[in-house]
């Protein structure tokens, strides 16, 4: 691949022996969108936490973007500025702010505490907020507070706040767990519509979801790669059909 | 932009009218007025609370908003008083001693009147030599520029320190617990420069205004307090609203979330940090001249922690809940340990307050976080019911 953004290769992390990762290595190119499953423990959070530099791994590089930057060294706040949003599994919205709130602090802008204590609104800022909200659905929520709303609606913000940092590739860590079908269709479709122009990743146990998104699927298991392909060509794999359709989790 | 802050924050501008409304009432009733319905004491005491009231604000923001429990804020307040105190020390002893050799048929060397004012300053830690603490003593424009720098940098290095190691919560408690027990018991020494546990006095006293009585000083210091809770409470207001008000917020909800947004939260930690400590010392250093005199014990770390307890009881996450209680709970200790409140007799016990006010306080302390987490301003929201 020419276009690659996200370049892993050899990573490798454990937490007191336990190898949680095990030289690991995937390559995002940008534009895609790219759906990770696995069993539990499979690695898949780590796999995130080290991307965003909340984990430093034992061995490994992580390469970033066309100059080819190393995230290994970079804060979180460094690495989310680079380009890369994340969200969590359970939505980490802030509740006691309102929906505009919570847009307005993700949306694009200088992050520095002058700049910030000095802001004003703009009509442009106002505007963008209003075409996001738009995009996850949450026009009509926009001065409520972000508590307030139902579980579905608070993904959707999350996903929302991504957007908002105009980053280059997403990660989206369950982002339909605990939601009701229809709410899933409408998930699916922003991921898509997100994935037209920059990289998603999409991390789901549901195999129901990855089929709706129709892409690429990495398969992970204790670590590493154990296959990768296309749902179908990964899920008549024998290998994988053991350690995780096996289950039950089909 | 001002009025579209002030719009956004209805509170501000009742604080402010009801600041003035207080702050003319006391003015009209004082000595220094001429009615005297207010004893020049009293004055004192509601100019010392309005000072208290500062310090809670800016325990308010560090805390109630940016969600860091520093428990060493009276160091910032004790800082700011020890620098306008050597400045305050230092002009009256030295009028006292020129004014005492001035009858002596030979003029007296520079020398000589340095060592009669050191003399009569640290004489009473057995020294007569100035520290190269008091450096600057001789000049009120740069004492007074100590006032908020020596805090800031303190709170500056403190913070940067803690925070970049990432010690939240409890740890950082403790931490600052430390720094304050750590900055009393060093000045509690007798070589520490500052006069040991004697600490400063006199304080009351302006060089200056020998001719003014103290009904008048005491009254400036209260109209000088209200001007900077006023302006204090201008600035946190506007601070902690718009967008620096929604990072602030939102690092004490979710750090986390906020460093994945982009955001360094070590920087703005230590803005509000800093911030809050300059606006200490600033509050310190209009309490003292009030108080008369300041020693280490001004400093210990209990004083902080009745800081978070008047914050707490008064609603945290809220400006005007700081203020409430911390006029309310420092003027009800007031009464209580000044002996305004009647022993109950029970016949086999007697309930002396002076002893007994402190229990009070900390079961209150424990009701409020029990039953009323948003303490007595949280009343408030019962009042202005927002139309859902």
């Amino acid at each position: 691949m020419n276009n690659t953004l996200l370049e892993v290769s050899g990573v490798s992390v454990s937490f007191d022996g336990f190898k949680a990762i095990n030289s690991l290595s995937i390559q995002i190119a940008e534009p895609e969108l790219r759906a990770i499953i696995g069993p539990n423990g499979a690695g898949k959070t780590t796999f995130m936490d080290i991307i965003t530099g909340k984990t430093k791994p034992d061995e490994g590089v992580v390469i970033w973007g066309e100059r080819n930057i190393s995230l290994l060294g970079m804060s979180e706040a460094d690495i989310a500025n680079a380009g890369i949003g994340r969200k969590f599994q359970k939505p980490t919205v802030f509740e006691a702010q309102t929906v505009r709130q919570n847009l307005a602090m993700a949306l694009k802008n200088p992050r520095g505490p002058l700049a910030v204590l000095l802001h004003r609104k703009t009509p442009g800022n106002a505007a963008r907020i209003e075409a996001i909200a738009e995009e996850i659905g949450l026009s009509d929520s926009l001065p409520r507070i972000a508590g307030e709303l139902s579980h579905g609606q608070k993904q959707w913000l999350e996903i929302g706040m991504l957007l908002a940092q105009e980053p280059r590739l997403l990660l989206v860590d369950e982002p339909a767990a605990g939601m009701t079908v229809e709410e899933r269709e409408k998930t699916t479709d922003i991921l898509k519509r997100a994935a037209q122009t920059r990289a998603v990743v999409v991390v789901e146990h549901d195999m129901e979801f990855v089929r709706r998104l129709g892409c690429k699927v990495t398969v992970l298991h204790e670590g590493s790669v154990l296959a990768e392909g296309s749902l179908d060509h990964v899920t008549s794999n024998p290998t994988v059909i053991e350690v995780y359709l096996g289950r039950g989790h089909a | 932009m001002h009025k579209t802050f002030i719009s956004q924050n209805p509170s501000v501008l009742w604080f402010i009218a009801l600041l003035g409304l207080f702050t003319l009432a006391v003015t009209v009733g004082s000595e220094a007025f001429g009615t005297g319905l207010i004893s020049t004491s009293m004055v004192k005491t509601l100019g010392k609370t309005l000072c208290l009231c500062l310090i809670a604000i800016a325990m308010d923001v560090v805390w109630g908003y940016c969600g860091i429990l520093s428990l060493g804020h009276f160091a910032f307040f004790g800082i700011g008083g020890y620098a306008i105190g050597m400045w305050l020390m230092y002009a009256r002893t030295e009028g006292i001693v020129l004014s005492s050799l001035s009858g002596q048929a030979i003029p007296s060397t520079a020398q000589e009147i340095s060592d009669a004012i050191g003399n009569q300053i640290f004489g009473v830690v057995g020294s007569s030599d100035f520290p190269w603490l008091w450096a600057f003593a001789d000049n009120l424009f740069l004492q007074l520029l100590m006032v908020v720098v020596v805090p800031g940098l303190l709170a500056l290095v403190f913070g940067w320190l803690a925070f970049r190691s990432r010690v939240t919560g409890v740890y950082l408690s403790i931490l600052t617990q430390a720094m304050t027990l750590a900055l009393s018991l060093w000045l509690f020494q007798n070589d520490s420069g500052l006069r040991g546990n004697n600490g400063l006095s006199g304080l009351q006293n302006i060089p200056g205004f020998e001719g003014s009585s103290q009904a008048a000083i005491s009254l400036a210091f209260f109209l000088g307090s209200a001007l900077a809770l006023a302006l204090g409470y201008l600035l946190f207001a506007w601070v902690v609203s718009g967008k620096m008000g929604s990072v602030v917020q939102g690092i004490r909800d979710n750090e986390a979330r906020v460093r994945f947004l982009g955001y360094r939260v070590e920087g703005y930690k230590l803005f509000i940090f800093t911030l809050t400590a300059v606006v200490s010392g600033i509050a310190g250093a209009l309490y003292y001249p009030q108080a008369g005199i300041i020693n280490p014990a001004e400093l210990a770390p209990i004083a902080s922690i009745y800081l978070a307890v008047w914050v707490a009881i008064g609603g945290r996450g809220r400006l005007y809940g700081a203020v409430i209680g911390a006029a309310f709970v420092s003027l009800l200790s007031s009464w209580f340990t000044g002996g305004g409140a009647p022993a109950i007799d029970l016949g086999f016990y007697t309930i002396l307050w002076t002893d007994w006010w402190l229990v009070l306080l900390g079961v209150s302390f424990v009701c409020v976080t029990l039953f009323f987490p948003k303490g007595i301003g949280g009343l408030f929201d019962y009042l202005v019911r927002k139309p859902s």
